[in-house]
């Protein structure tokens, strides 16, 4: 499990995560939710050990984040950023060979090889493997990223806004390879999600957070509700109950 | 599931890019000819066109190709390195004001002690104390920048350039009282000379390069993956403060000790840096760096033939290198701009 223990981060005074102690990572899908400047990136930067946090301690599996060699981690625990802006002309395959750098630190053995063949195949990029990133549409591109991740092969997977820029089609082809991800390759996913509604849909179990704290950490369904996401959001959400699914809606 | 527009089977290895041909052949195959063009150039320069006795032409020779060997490695392993780290392939380490650096410390030493003290001092003492307060103050402001709290490369950089500023802006306000032949000999070192070397001196850098690259060649992968930049590079396990940390340092004591051997060359590793990128067809440092290095000698010892036995100039090779990588750098911004 990933276990926040009394983590606080301020930035110039500003506290982003206020003495958060939680854990997650359990089986399935957990979301992330809130509104902007909730702390969630924030959150995944502390686990991720890109933050530092001013309080508490952060532990994946029992192992403290601040002590713990970095390449230890990254056998565990795999994070997929909001941006990935890359300098460098990569192929799709070079990109997910770096996948398996926390495993072989560069020098790729046959199971190496075989984990990446795997990541490419699941994804179903084998048809743009030699395509450069930057001649990828954001859906194929989002893909190669995700690939990267699986090719890390850790049981913890953090996705932070996954669906960042994409359209209807490929938001629903990648929750759904979240939710695959989950269910036939046992992995443990913790996503941000901005949309409730892709939240409740994919998701086990929903952490939200606001102004630095988590403000519910429930069962999907038990946080779908109008007081809940009110609460959560600062603004009025209605929740219909549409083919036994819970959505929200919060258009007008 | 996924129902994407996928090309053909048959079409997938295909290339696309103008460089198809180029990337097909690999880049160990190109580096390899580089290789043997540098080895061909050598030979040419050692034993053509000699006045008068061939060994003595050789022990001379020999030590101006080692010294371009030198300089070759010390710019080209330290402008792809820095150019990884920052993610910005238009900088040199020069712009953190390191030329601007070693020309103050020089003007200092013809300001307070006279151009005489200058020529006469010893040589090894003088490069020492050249090489020793450049690194010092390399690592002072990496330590400074990358120590506390705040690490940020583009506030690095900034602080970098300011301070080149203010340094040329010292060395430009003393130079100005200097007497014009003191000048006269401050000028002439800073025109960068590869065909004088002293002996010890190309020794004792050499060994400083050398240890240099030991210190990089194990990180050539870790390289690689420092592309991706730092968040990305974190999370699959690059422990990047103390890489960045270690390679800075690097760089520094490289570029250190060629600019006090030979004096700035500024242009130099923009340009045989981009020109790697582009022949090693990969991003994969194992390629780019020895590339960047080989590209190095095929053009300072190309450059010094031509203008040596071509062209019939003496000793004014930085001065083209100067004046071409002015341009290539226009070209550089102009192209990124064009995108």
């Amino acid at each position: 499990m990933i276990a926040l223990e009394g983590v606080t981060k301020r930035y110039a005074g500003q506290t982003v995560v206020d003495d958060v102690s939680i854990s997650f990572g359990g089986e399935g899908v957990t979301a992330l939710i809130g509104p902007n400047g909730a702390g969630k990136s924030t959150l995944f930067g502390l686990v991720g050990r890109l933050v530092r946090p001013d309080a508490g301690r952060v532990t994946v599996d029992g192992l403290d984040v601040a002590t713990t060699s970095s390449q230890e981690l990254a056998r565990r625990l795999a994070v997929l950023r909001q941006d990935n802006h890359v300098a460098a002309r990569l192929t799709v395959h070079d990109l997910v060979e770096f996948g398996r750098f926390p495993h072989s630190r560069g020098r790729l053995t046959v199971a190496d090889r075989e984990h990446i063949e795997r990541a490419i195949a699941y994804l179903e990029l084998d048809a743009y493997r030699g395509r450069f990133l930057d001649e990828l549409s954001g859906g194929q591109r989002q893909r190669a990223f995700i690939a990267m991740v699986l090719a890390q092969d850790t049981e913890y997977v953090l996705l932070d806004e996954p669906l960042n820029n994409l359209d209807l089609r490929h938001m629903t082809e990648i929750m759904r390879l979240v939710r695959e991800m989950a269910d036939q390759l046992g992995k443990r996913v913790v996503t941000v999600l901005h949309d409730v509604n892709f939240a409740a849909t994919y998701a086990d179990r929903i952490v939200a957070m606001r102004e630095g704290r988590v403000v519910a950490d429930a069962p999907a369904r038990e946080v779908m509700r109008p007081e809940v996401l009110a609460a959560v959001y600062d603004t009025t959400v209605d929740v219909r109950e549409i083919d036994g699914r819970p959505v929200a809606l919060y258009y007008g | 599931m996924l129902t994407d527009p996928a090309p053909t089977t048959s079409a997938r290895r295909a290339d696309r890019s103008p460089r198809a041909g180029l990337r097909r052949t690999g880049p160990a195959v190109r580096l390899a000819a580089l290789g043997v063009l540098v080895l061909v150039l050598t030979a040419v320069y050692l034993v053509t066109d000699v006045p008068g006795s061939l060994s003595y032409a050789l022990e001379k020779r020999s030590l101006t190709v080692l010294a371009m060997l030198v300089v070759a490695t010390a710019v080209g392993v330290s402008t792809v390195v820095f150019h990884t780290i920052t993610q910005n392939r238009v900088l040199t380490p020069s712009i953190m004001g390191f030329d601007a650096f070693y020309v103050l410390v020089s003007t200092v030493v013809v300001f307070t002690a006279g151009s005489a003290a200058f020529l006469t001092a010893d040589p090894f003492v003088l490069w020492a104390v050249q090489v020793a307060v450049m690194v010092a103050f390399s690592v002072v402001l990496f330590t400074w920048l990358f120590g506390g709290k705040r690490r940020s490369i583009h506030l690095m950089l900034l602080v970098g350039i300011v301070l080149g500023t203010f340094f040329r802006s010292i060395s430009e306000w003393m130079q100005r009282m200097l007497d014009p032949l003191d000048f006269q000999v401050l000028s002439d070192a800073f025109f960068a000379s590869l065909t004088r070397p002293d002996e010890t001196l190309l020794l004792l850098t050499a060994v400083l390069v050398a240890l240099g690259v030991a210190a990089v060649v194990p990180l050539l992968r870790t390289l690689d993956v420092l592309t991706l930049g730092e968040p990305a590079a974190v999370g699959l396990g690059v422990d990047h403060r103390r890489v960045v940390l270690t390679l800075f340092t690097v760089v520094s004591v490289m570029v250190a000790a060629s600019t006090a051997l030979v004096g700035p060359v500024l242009f130099f590793g923009l340009i045989v840096a981009n020109l790697a990128y582009s022949w090693a067809g990969s991003f994969r440092h194992v390629w780019t760096v020895p590339t960047a290095v080989a590209l190095g000698v095929v053009c300072l010892l190309g450059g010094q033939l031509v203008l040596e036995r071509a062209l019939g100039f003496g000793g004014a090779l930085s001065t083209v290198i100067d004046f071409a990588g002015g341009l290539f750098f226009l070209y550089l911004v102009l192209r990124k701009g064009a995108r």
